[in-house]
């Protein structure tokens, strides 16, 4: 019963599917037992043709009704078969469409955690080799295994009308083919694997070369590598020839055992048709059916080894399925909408799930609405740990931060995200215009608001000189972007959705400071009428906030204004003059 | 911004190529003796399985139909022996064949991979990791299924169409060309199946590229998405993708499904035809039953390879695809050679000089500009700049990574450009910021391949640095893995390691990027001494990050923004207040604080 469940629920996701398409599966299996049985009518047929032959009672007609029979016959498996494709093949591509987009939309849903913990390669394997694979088995497999099923089931029955003692003979070799093919099965999946294995190992190693090319290089180890990859590589092919000795044999066996059951065939059944205990039709008959299930056997086969590839498959697709959002709206209140955009801060502190050093520690933080607070600090202090935890990029302890005094764990995400504009120091912009990057969050695209957006964020005059101006694609195949240019776009972004709330978080660090004073000049109506914090390691971005917080190592160690800092703060004291330095060595030529 | 690159693999070009063909037909050459061999194999295979319908044949108009009892059990042995024979045939046909695919394979990948490792720097620059891995890993076993199974397949296939076609004509022609009659219908569906499957593939092959991509941009990208909650709108596009995707699909199963069928109902004529035209032979008496049985027979055997050819294409296809990258690759020059005669030298002193030097890893955008430095016979000499400041490419330049554009630099008082790469970096040691170890033993990390490292300098050079002294990680000593990319290290041990490396070696010319990560004082202690036993008795170039390092050097080289600004003492530079007054400040000053508490 448990063995019976945990198969059921491994293949849950293709059950459902059939159940939701109930149609595809019922015709598919209704055509194809019609596919299978006109199609092993022909054989008889020419058995007939044969015996009349035999007994000269033939005559042309007869003949003539005979091969209208054959082609007439055909036509009619060759429609039932067009249809079985039509049916379960056809609905195999939408179970492959319907996985793709549940498992996509599921992806779209998952937490910043999850991209942490899972490389984007293993992602786009499972969206494509994985979902081919489970496709593979709703479709290909289930149309085999039916058609298998049923070709061979008719044909056992015609054979044993035909004659039981010819069928017993001819079944002494399928147990024979049968053994040997899960044998050598059993052989060839054991050293595909260790074929498999080697592979990486051989990948890991032109990896590793590849990666340490400088060190090669410079120590003159080129030639010891080619010699180790020689052997690695080396060591591939024999085992590749291992496998081939065995799957060698596979077809010429396969091939063999079928030989030795016609020729056991051809002369016991040869002696009854001499002695009179059947028809030469009968015989001539009986070895086409033989023929006509040998590749349905074979097809057996590769069904089981589709199924195996297939339910793993589906398993590494479960398993990202099955990952939760800890950040999802579970207990929130879908009309919590903050507007103001007051921020309060309450005694957090925080780690990073299975990491037991506290990045941030008692953090006390209010922000009223519409004010500006910058904060500062080396790198590694927290600064962007603390504004992550505002947009709920991990599970925040209840009652610790609240925008206009509402608990963002009462704030569904979306309406969150929609009050916070949060531009990354890492910009991430998309293979579309730039147009299209700057309204990614519009529902409409307005060209003066983006014209207006570009211009407070400082690149609207660049992106006019561009020849398509904002039509101007990026990525592969437009124009690449200086990271400076980069960063404003993606003010630009944030800046056009108008939010309550902007957080830049280090959004100027490729931007040369003239060029940031213009945009902090430009910026400054925008934050004035909403609450704002800005995070910079550059002095001169923050110097005009509204109030200053320096953090070290997880808490806030001072706020106030520049001035008051100065002499308040001694690491506040320390980076202005670092920062006086680098400009001075910048100055100079 | 996304990365479309890594599917750029996932185009389709032609599935035939002459050129191309001709190119790989080059790496099978050297075994043409064996595959003449496997041909005259696959010819006598494919006519002994053609024998079975004319044993059939045989068995009923010779023996069947007369009662001959005996004569059948006689040709039954026979047929036993043709099997047997016919099994040990196809079997070494296969592996023989395999043997051969897999042999050149071996080849192709060994010429790809001494030929990556021949490359200049600039090459690894400008492609990513993973697609040179691709290149040489899988892209070459896409050409042993072209040999192992496409193009031998395909020859097998032919050889049995045709041997089929000619053995009904032996037996009785005129019923073979009135069977064949079908055929030509058959030849014309193949081919207008094969268009549009061909056109069918290749939008698919599109289709899921860009579904690849677009999966691939948007998770990279997926924190925009979610922070401007667009994930409705972004799905909604994914769908349209999918969708169409699917819609292809749907195309192309028509067409499978219409083919298919229709190879089976022509086959049905040809079967109709044979036994009205053939039955109506055998009631003249002009053809024997057994003829009838055998031409049912070879029907049955002439329309699968037919069918199965369409699925070769495809094989041949992405090997096609597979091989024109990899030829590209073997056509790719490294960015400058060594000289015919290169400078022969049993041991250089070391002394290095740039004149006038002028260099940029792009055309135009200048990396170091008029770069003038004498470095003497055992000098040390400490590098000091802001990040991209240039130091690292003059050190690039000097191991001969890289070519410089103008100007001259000398080692020893010989051009650097006359110089085979391996002689100037068998006489230096790089120790490189970012330690890199390969995985294996910190012995075989100190020695790296060089044979005549005996375990005793081996040893000598661990002791050295102090390396064991390090930590209490290293309970197997030597013999201690590193793990992959040394990760079962700690970072002070890994640097260690590299320098024991550096030590080893015993160059003349040591150039030493110091990492910048912060150890504990008892490693930093640790690290220091080393760095004075590396340096000791040989020049010396150091991009410094320590203090305790550019306090030990003869002189230090100021760089900024690509030209040498100051050279000088510490304490000469620091009194002349420019920009190594600034530099120190910024870089060093801080080290000084422990130091004083």
């Amino acid at each position: 019963m448990y063995m019976k469940s945990k198969f059921l629920k491994r293949l849950e996701r293709l059950i459902a599917y059939f159940k939701r398409h109930k149609k595809y599966l019922y015709w598919g299996v209704l055509v194809t037992v019609l596919t299978n049985v006109i199609g092993m009518v022909s054989p008889w047929i020419v058995k007939m043709a044969i015996d009349d032959l035999r007994q000269n009672a033939a005559t042309y007609s007869q003949l003539r009704t005979y091969a209208t029979l054959i082609v007439i016959l055909a036509i009619g498996a060759g429609f039932f078969r067009f249809l079985m494709r039509r049916t379960i093949i056809w609905g195999s591509r939408i179970f492959e469409y319907e996985i793709r987009n549940e498992f996509f939309l599921h992806l779209l849903g998952l937490p910043k955690s999850f991209y942490q913990e899972t490389a984007t390669g293993d992602i786009i394997a499972r969206g494509s080799n994985d979902v081919e694979a489970t496709r593979l088995l709703a479709g290909p497999a289930v149309m085999q295994i039916i058609n298998s099923a049923i070709s061979i089931s008719v044909a056992l029955t015609l054979m044993f009308v035909l004659s039981w003692k010819l069928t017993l003979i001819a079944l002494t070799g399928f147990p024979l083919l049968s053994i040997l093919t899960n044998r050598l099965g059993t052989k060839i999946h054991q050293k595909s694997y260790q074929i498999q294995q080697h592979f990486s190992t051989m990948t890991s190693y032109v990896q590793e070369n590849v990666s340490g090319v400088k060190v090669v290089k410079a120590y003159n180890q080129e030639e010891d590598q080619i010699k180790n990859f020689a052997g690695l590589n080396k060591t591939y092919i024999d085992l590749n020839l291992s496998l081939a000795r065995i799957r060698g044999l596979f077809m010429p066996s396969i091939y063999g055992i079928v030989g030795i059951i016609i020729l056991l065939l051809l002369y016991f059944g040869g002696k009854q048709v001499i002695n009179g205990s059947i028809t030469l039709g009968t015989l001539v008959a009986f070895i086409f059916y033989l023929m006509s299930i040998m590749w349905p056997m074979l097809a057996v086969g590769w069904v089981v080894a589709l199924y195996q590839r297939g339910t793993a498959s589906l398993e590494r697709i479960e398993k990202i399925m099955r990952r939760k959002s800890e950040v999802a709206d579970t207990d929130v209140d879908p009309n919590a909408r903050p507007q103001l955009g007051e921020i309060e801060i309450r005694d957090l502190s925080f780690r990073y799930p299975n990491d037991d050093q506290e990045v941030l520690k008692d953090v006390n933080l209010r922000i009223p609405s519409g004010k500006t607070v910058a904060i500062v600090g080396p790198t590694g202090c927290g600064k962007s740990t603390l504004v992550e935890l505002i947009l709920k990029a991990y599970k925040v302890p209840d009652g610790k931060i609240l925008i206009d005094d509402i608990d963002i764990n009462r704030i569904p995400m979306a309406n969150l995200r929609r009050a916070v504009g949060y531009v990354p120091q890492e910009t991430f912009l998309f293979s579309r215009t730039l147009k299209e990057n700057i309204a990614f969050g519009e529902e409409k695209i307005i060209e003066e608001e983006i014209e207006k957006a570009a211009g407070i964020a400082g690149i609207r005059q660049e992106i006019s000189e561009f020849p398509r101006g904002f039509e101007t694609r990026l990525g592969e195949r437009g124009v690449t972007l200086s990271g400076g240019q980069k960063q404003r776009t993606a003010l630009a972004r944030a800046i056009i959705a108008n939010p309550p709330i902007l957080i830049l978080d280090d959004a100027f660090s490729a931007v040369d400071t003239n060029t940031e004073e213009l945009i902090l000049r430009e910026l400054k109506n925008v934050l004035e009428t909403r609450t704002s914090i800005l995070i910079s390691h550059r002095i001169s971005t923050v110097k005009n906030a509204d109030m200053i917080c320096v953090m070290e190592e997880g808490r806030i160690e001072a706020c106030g204004t520049h001035e008051e800092l100065i002499e308040k703060s001694g690491l506040y004291a320390h980076i202005v003059e670092l920062q006086s330095l680098e400009e001075e060595l910048e100055a100079l030529r | 911004m996304s990365d479309h690159q890594y599917f750029e693999d996932d185009a389709l070009g032609k599935a035939y190529d002459s050129q191309l063909m001709k190119r790989l037909l080059q790496y099978v050459k050297p075994y043409k003796k064996w595959i003449v061999l496997a041909l005259a194999i696959l010819i006598i295979s494919t006519l002994l399985r053609l024998a079975g319908p004319v044993i059939i044949k045989l068995a009923i108009d010779e023996y069947i139909a007369v009662g001959d009892a005996d004569g059948l059990g006689r040709l039954a042995l026979l047929y036993a022996g043709i099997l047997l024979v016919q099994f040990f045939a196809t079997w070494g046909q296969i592996y023989l064949m395999e043997w051969i695919g897999q042999k050149a394979m071996y080849d192709l990948r060994m010429k790809v991979f001494r030929h990556v490792q021949g490359l200049t720097m600039d090459f690894y620059d400008r492609n990513p990791v993973g697609r040179i891995i691709t290149r040489v890993t899988s892209d070459i076993n896409s050409l042993n299924e072209l040999f192992s199974s496409g193009v031998v397949n395909i020859i097998g296939d032919l050889f049995t169409i045709f041997g089929i076609v000619g053995v009904m004509f032996v037996i009785n022609s005129k019923l073979a060309a009135i069977t064949l009659i079908a055929l030509p219908l058959l030849i014309v569906a193949t081919i207008l199946f094969r268009i549009k499957v061909r056109h069918a593939y290749r939008e698919i092959r599109r289709l899921i590229a860009k579904l690849n991509a677009f999966v691939q941009e948007h998770v990279s990208g997926i924190s925009v998405v979610q922070n401007f909650v667009q994930e409705r709108r972004i799905f909604n596009r994914f769908n349209d993708i999918n969708r169409e995707l699917m819609g292809r699909h749907h195309k192309s199963i028509i067409y499978y499904a219409v083919f298919f069928p229709t190879v089976e109902i022509i086959s049905a004529i040809s079967l109709g035809i044979i036994i009205w035209y053939g039955g109506g032979q055998v009631i003249q008496g002009a053809m024997t039953f057994g003829t009838l049985v055998a031409f049912s027979q070879y029907m049955e055997m002439f329309y699968r390879p037919i069918r199965d050819l369409s699925e070769k294409y495809n094989i041949l296809q992405s090997a096609m695809a597979s091989s024109e990258r990899v030829f590209k690759l073997l056509d790719t020059k490294p960015a400058f050679k060594t000289p015919a005669k290169p400078v022969i030298t049993d041991g250089l002193k070391g002394e290095i000089k740039f004149k006038d030097v002028w260099f940029a890893y792009n055309k135009d955008e200048w990396v170091l500009k008029d770069i003038n430095l004498h470095i003497r016979t055992g000098e040390k000499v400490a590098f000091v700049g802001a990040t991209g400041s240039g130091k690292t490419s003059m050190t690039n330049l000097i191991l001969r990574f890289y070519d410089y554009q103008k100007g001259s630099i000398t080692l020893d008082g010989k051009e650097l450009k006359d110089f085979d790469g391996e002689t100037i970096r068998k006489n230096i040691s790089l120790v490189l910021q970012d330690v890199f170890l390969f995985s294996g033993t910190i012995e075989d990390n100190i020695r790296l391949g060089n044979g005549d490292i005996s375990r005793e300098q081996v040893k000598k050079a661990a002791e050295d640095v102090n390396l064991l002294r390090l930590g209490n990680g290293l309970k197997r000593g030597l013999d201690t893995n590193v793990g992959e990319r040394g990760g079962m290290l700690s970072v002070g041990q890994r640097q260690l390691v590299s320098f024991a490396r550096a030590l080893a070696y015993n160059p003349r010319i040591l150039i030493l990027d110091e990492a910048t990560s912060s150890v504990d004082t008892e490693t930093e202690v640790i690290i220091q001494k080393a760095t004075e036993t590396l340096m000791k008795g040989r020049t010396s170039i150091i991009i410094a990050h320590r203090l305790s390092t550019i306090k030990q050097v003869d002189k230090i080289v100021v760089v900024h923004k690509g030209r040498i600004c100051e050279i000088g003492s510490h304490d000469e530079l620091l009194a002349k207040k420019g920009i190594y007054y600034n530099l120190y400040q910024l870089q060093y000053k801080d080290q000084e604080l422990p130091a004083a508490v």
